[in-house]
């Protein structure tokens, strides 16, 4: 297989993964409670991405580092009411500063 | 900022349609930005994994989803006998994407070619600022805007970053993988405002986090939208 034939192939089964979500019939997704679920989806996909991103290292392992402090300092500052760019802002610098400390 | 984190959301007035869109606006633009400084970090990395520009180019364009990105050029560095692994590892992290767009279906309404266009335009960043939104039609403009920011900024920093390569540095220097943690937070948080969503958000988390070392990357998280079944129950304030 050549790199070409590998990353189009990758590519087209990436795009197909998103437009089956797309194609699946209306009809099916129409009841009061497929609706709860499927608007419930993003919430806990999200939940899981963030949880990952921030509190698992390559290979899967639970750790608590610079970007936990990050999150814990981004849920402060919303829970504080902060706009939504003060909120990014200041994870990254939590991140960005406790590393230049030396630590996480 | 988000329309339920502002001190000024809880008046429904102010959230008339053109605050309401600024705000959504402003969202996209630093979620936009925020991706795209990872694109360099993408480029720089495919070229290091020994794809060329085109290729790295290629990905960036067709395939449109980081986490996959970052998966296929980190294992088929290890040379074209790990095409298989990398077109699985790929496509597992390209599974959320589809559960994304059975709710963004709903909310975007797209036919034909714009249905083509909402469903490439499907990744974390689109999706977490559409469901972010209080109405309908702060969501579709959120949905669109941040996929086609991040498409053009993605895909201009990849370009760039094929060519500086890796002297730009590390992105996590700057904490910009914290800074998407927190963006995702804060699109996740006006989600939040009742008890099944913080359980199912728990539950989520929780699963993921407990089955990453056991499961190959993109697999926890799609386990864990199972979390979202909890909401199959008739909410608490329905029932009589």
């Amino acid at each position: 297989m050549s790199l070409w034939t590998a990353l189009l192939l990758a590519a087209g089964i990436a795009f197909a993964l998103k437009l089956a979500g797309h194609l699946v019939p209306t009809h099916l997704l129409d009841g009061p409670r497929v609706r709860r679920v499927t608007a419930a989806l993003p919430v806990a996909l999200l939940a899981a991405l963030v949880a990952t991103q921030a509190f698992t290292v390559t290979g899967g392992a639970f750790v608590l580092d610079a970007r936990a402090a990050a999150v814990g300092v981004a849920v402060v500052a919303l829970a504080l009411r902060a706009p939504f760019i003060v909120v990014v802002v200041l994870g990254a610098a939590t991140a960005a500063l406790l590393r230049a400390m030396g630590w996480g | 900022m988000t329309a339920s984190a502002g001190s000024d959301a809880a008046d429904p007035a102010v959230q008339a349609d053109p605050t309401a869109r600024r705000a959504v606006v402003r969202q996209a633009l630093s979620v936009g930005v925020a991706t795209g400084a990872y694109g360099l970090s993408f480029g720089a990395l495919a070229v290091a994994a020994g794809l060329d520009t085109w290729q790295a180019m290629a990905l960036s364009l067709l395939m449109f989803t980081g986490g996959s990105q970052f998966a296929f050029v980190g294992i088929i560095a290890n040379g074209l006998h790990a095409a298989p692994a990398a077109i699985a590892a790929s496509s597992m992290l390209g599974i959320r994407n589809g559960l994304y767009a059975l709710e963004l279906t709903h909310l975007l309404g797209a036919r034909g070619p714009r249905r083509v266009a909402a469903a490439h335009l499907t990744i974390d960043e689109s999706t977490a600022v559409a469901v972010a939104q209080d109405d309908a039609r702060t969501s579709r403009l959120g949905f669109w805007v941040t996929g086609l920011t991040v498409f053009v900024l993605w895909n201009l920093t990849t370009l760039v970053g094929t060519v500086v390569g890796t002297h730009i540095g590390d992105p996590r220097t700057y904490g910009l993988d914290a800074a998407a943690c927190a963006a995702f937070t804060a699109l996740l948080w006006p989600r939040l405002r009742d008890r099944d969503a913080v359980a199912i958000a728990v539950l989520g988390a929780v699963v993921a986090i407990v089955l990453s070392p056991t499961m190959p990357p993109g697999i926890p998280v799609v386990v864990a939208a199972a979390a979202s079944l909890l909401a199959w129950r008739t909410p608490r304030r329905e029932t009589p």
